[in-house]
């Protein structure tokens, strides 16, 4: 077992190695904006130019930058500055950690309470009514671009310019040490809107996971002993079936903590996101590179522990 | 769009229409002829009406967008990118729906139900094209890492690790960025429809390839491969003649399945303003420059949300057709 984590762990951080190097290819080599000229700004004289070109080791060979990149990045966390504001790329996101945090962890807590219940009971009464009306209103939240949807309900039901005024509007976050009501309030709206689209998926996958799981035979034999169908269904048929929730709810949870760039864009959530989309409208590559890598890494990590959750449930996994 | 990884359905179980999968041999002695693999799945399909409208509204879709100067003109709307600062109000905001204008008009006095008429054909083309791109490379990488295994194998493998550790829409957003600037690549390539192509493509060519060399693997061991080799057959005539053809039935299934994803995700990285740029019209983009005034201006914002709406609804539906239809064992 050991054998199989450490062995899914180096290949993890070779991972990570890989995809730094691609990030570096992106967004230094392929564009053919000039960082230095990025960075000095739009009437910046060439002395100045040139200057921060040495300033910024531009003038060395790219094989040197690349290993200068490298080493920063994975010795010293270094993640560079931004073109923008000058400010350190790292201090940038773990000030726009918490409300991505926030926002992520939220959203997950409503999405699995409400996705969950409502796949079982519709693979439990498959094709009632309920059964149709649920899936037919999953199909619905699932096909709607989740940015329109925000809009739709702040429309609706933003205090400041809804039709019917409940919620606080876009742009109202703040930390939850500062004022916990108005945290919980301001991120009703969006934790609503984001967990829709993910609470149809898991509502669709459960369901399907679980007709199936129902169907196999050790399902018969637990009914046959006589042992009530609430434990049948709960201990053994939805235990089976949740292994490919499992598996998507590590990979979204990797994404989501990258950032839910269009919710947080939509609301206003200063969060990493919203740093991300910020970024791109002033061509801060040091900030995009940062949240990419980022976002990889999380990614990265869901996936290491979801092949070792395997590994410990199917023994089978272990020497493959 | 995260749902990514979510909606395909079981890899490991769930069966397709196999070579043995019809019953020829009693019916061909009775003297009855067995129906093709092609006609049974297309009766299935038939059966589920939700499906079939869908695909008729699909079809709809295609012509409209193949067709849209024609369409613009029948219903007597101005073209996409004509702007006209008249049609404001006294406080300078744009005019709601009205007879000449069915869906209203935006800030620089285009009209929306022409806009929203074009931007299908952004949608269709990215969704379409960007997934039969993705479903080509997927299923070549697929067939070859499955098949030949050992180190080529390996090295597809750990290739496609390394892409699908990459988040998806940073990525986008992270080249879309990169090549607006002054383009990439000694400014040959501007950000735009190419790019956006490009990158569905390259983010969604791995689930098909994984998908393909699980399939393979296992088809792979069966008899009539064996057959075909003691024949003399090459590597090359059995992929293609003996194994791809089986693995039809989840290959459509799976990229019926991206289409609508596609879709989504180009008008997120429209939105977000590194998609197709105006004034060539896509939903995404027009729902972007919708935000600063829907809280009046309603109908900018909501048209072509609807629009997208309808249009992924109903390859979803069509994709839910399709899984239904090729895999009866896991009806629902």
């Amino acid at each position: 077992m050991t054998r199989y984590v450490l062995r899914r762990i180096l290949w993890g951080i070779l991972l990570l190695i890989l995809v730094s190097a691609l990030t570096f290819v992106l967004f230094r080599i392929l564009p053919t904006a000039e960082p230095a000229r990025l960075r000095a700004g739009q009437n910046a004289s060439p002395r100045v130019i040139a200057e921060l070109r040495v300033d910024l080791g531009l003038n060395k060979p790219l094989i040197t930058q690349f290993w200068l990149y490298m080493k920063g990045l994975f010795l010293h966390g270094e993640l560079g500055y931004s073109y923008h504001s000058g400010a350190s790329v790292r201090s940038l996101i773990f000030n726009r950690l918490p409300a991505t945090l926030s926002l992520t962890i939220g959203a997950m807590v409503i999405w699995m309470a409400i996705g969950l219940p409502i796949g079982i009971l519709s693979a439990l009464r498959r094709r009632s009514r309920a059964d149709r009306a649920s899936m037919g209103v999953a199909l619905l939240f699932i096909s709607a671009p989740e940015y329109w949807l925000g809009l739709i309900a702040l429309y609706l039901f933003a205090a400041d310019i809804g039709q019917i005024r409940v919620f606080p509007g876009a742009g109202s976050y703040v930390g939850l040490t500062e004022d916990p009501w108005k945290w919980f309030t301001s991120l009703i709206l969006p934790w609503l809107v984001l967990a829709a689209g993910f609470a149809a998926v898991y509502a669709r996958v459960m369901r399907g996971s679980l007709i199936e799981t129902m169907s196999e035979d050790y399902i018969r034999t637990a009914r046959a002993k006589g042992l009530p169908e609430r434990r049948v269904v709960l201990r053994h048929g939805v235990r089976a079936a949740i292994t490919p929730i499992m598996t998507i709810f590590a990979l979204d949870v990797g994404v989501l903590l990258g950032g839910a760039v269009l919710v947080e864009t939509v609301f206003d959530i200063p969060g990493i996101g919203r740093l991300n989309y910020d970024a791109i409208t002033h061509a801060d590559f040091p900030i995009i590179q940062g949240t990419v890598l980022l976002a990889a890494l999380f990614i990265i990590v869901a996936n290491i522990l979801v092949d070792i959750a395997y590994a410990y449930l199917d023994p089978r996994v272990r020497y493959s | 769009m995260t749902l990514g990884a979510a909606e395909l359905p079981y890899a490991a179980g769930g069966g397709s229409l196999g070579p043995m999968d019809f019953p020829a041999a009693s019916a061909a002695q009775n003297g009855i002829a067995a129906r093709s693999p092609l006609a049974l799945f297309w009766r299935r399909f038939r059966q589920d009406r939700v499906a079939l409208v869908s695909l008729a509204f699909i079809a709809l879709l295609i012509v409209v967008a193949i067709a849209a100067p024609l369409v613009v003109k029948l219903l007597d709307l101005p073209g996409p990118d004509v702007q006209n600062s008249n049609l404001t109000n006294q406080f300078g905001s744009p005019l709601g729906p009205s007879l000449a204008h069915p869906f209203g008009v935006d800030q620089l006095g285009q009209d929306v139900a022409s806009r929203v008429i074009y931007g299908t054909r952004v949608s269709l083309i990215v969704g379409l094209l960007g997934t039969a791109i993705a479903t080509l490379l997927g299923t070549i990488v697929g067939l070859l890492a499955g098949f030949y295994g050992g180190w080529i194998d390996t090295v597809l493998s750990r290739f496609i690790d390394v892409v699908l550790a990459i988040p998806v829409l940073l990525l986008g957003l992270g080249l879309g960025a990169a090549c607006e600037v002054r383009g990439c690549l000694d400014g040959h390539v501007h950000s735009g429809l190419g790019v956006i192509i490009f990158l569905i493509a390259l983010v969604n060519w791995t689930y098909i390839a994984r998908i393909v060399r699980g399939r393979v693997l296992s088809l792979r061991e069966q008899e009539f491969v064996e057959a075909a080799r003691s024949q003399g057959a090459s590597g090359a005539r059995i992929m293609l003649r003996e194994i791809l053809p089986n693995l039809a039935a989840p290959i459509v299934v799976y990229s019926s399945l991206l289409i609508p994803q596609n879709i989504l995700l180009e008008a997120a990285l429209s939105f977000l303003g590194v998609g197709v740029r105006p004034p060539t019209a896509s939903w995404g983009q027009m729902i972007a420059a919708a935000t600063p005034i829907f809280n009046t201006a309603w109908w900018y914002m909501v048209f072509p949300g609807v629009a997208l709406l309808l249009t992924v609804l109903a390859f979803n539906l069509v994709g839910d057709g399709l899984q239904d239809a090729l895999n009866p064992r896991t009806a629902r």
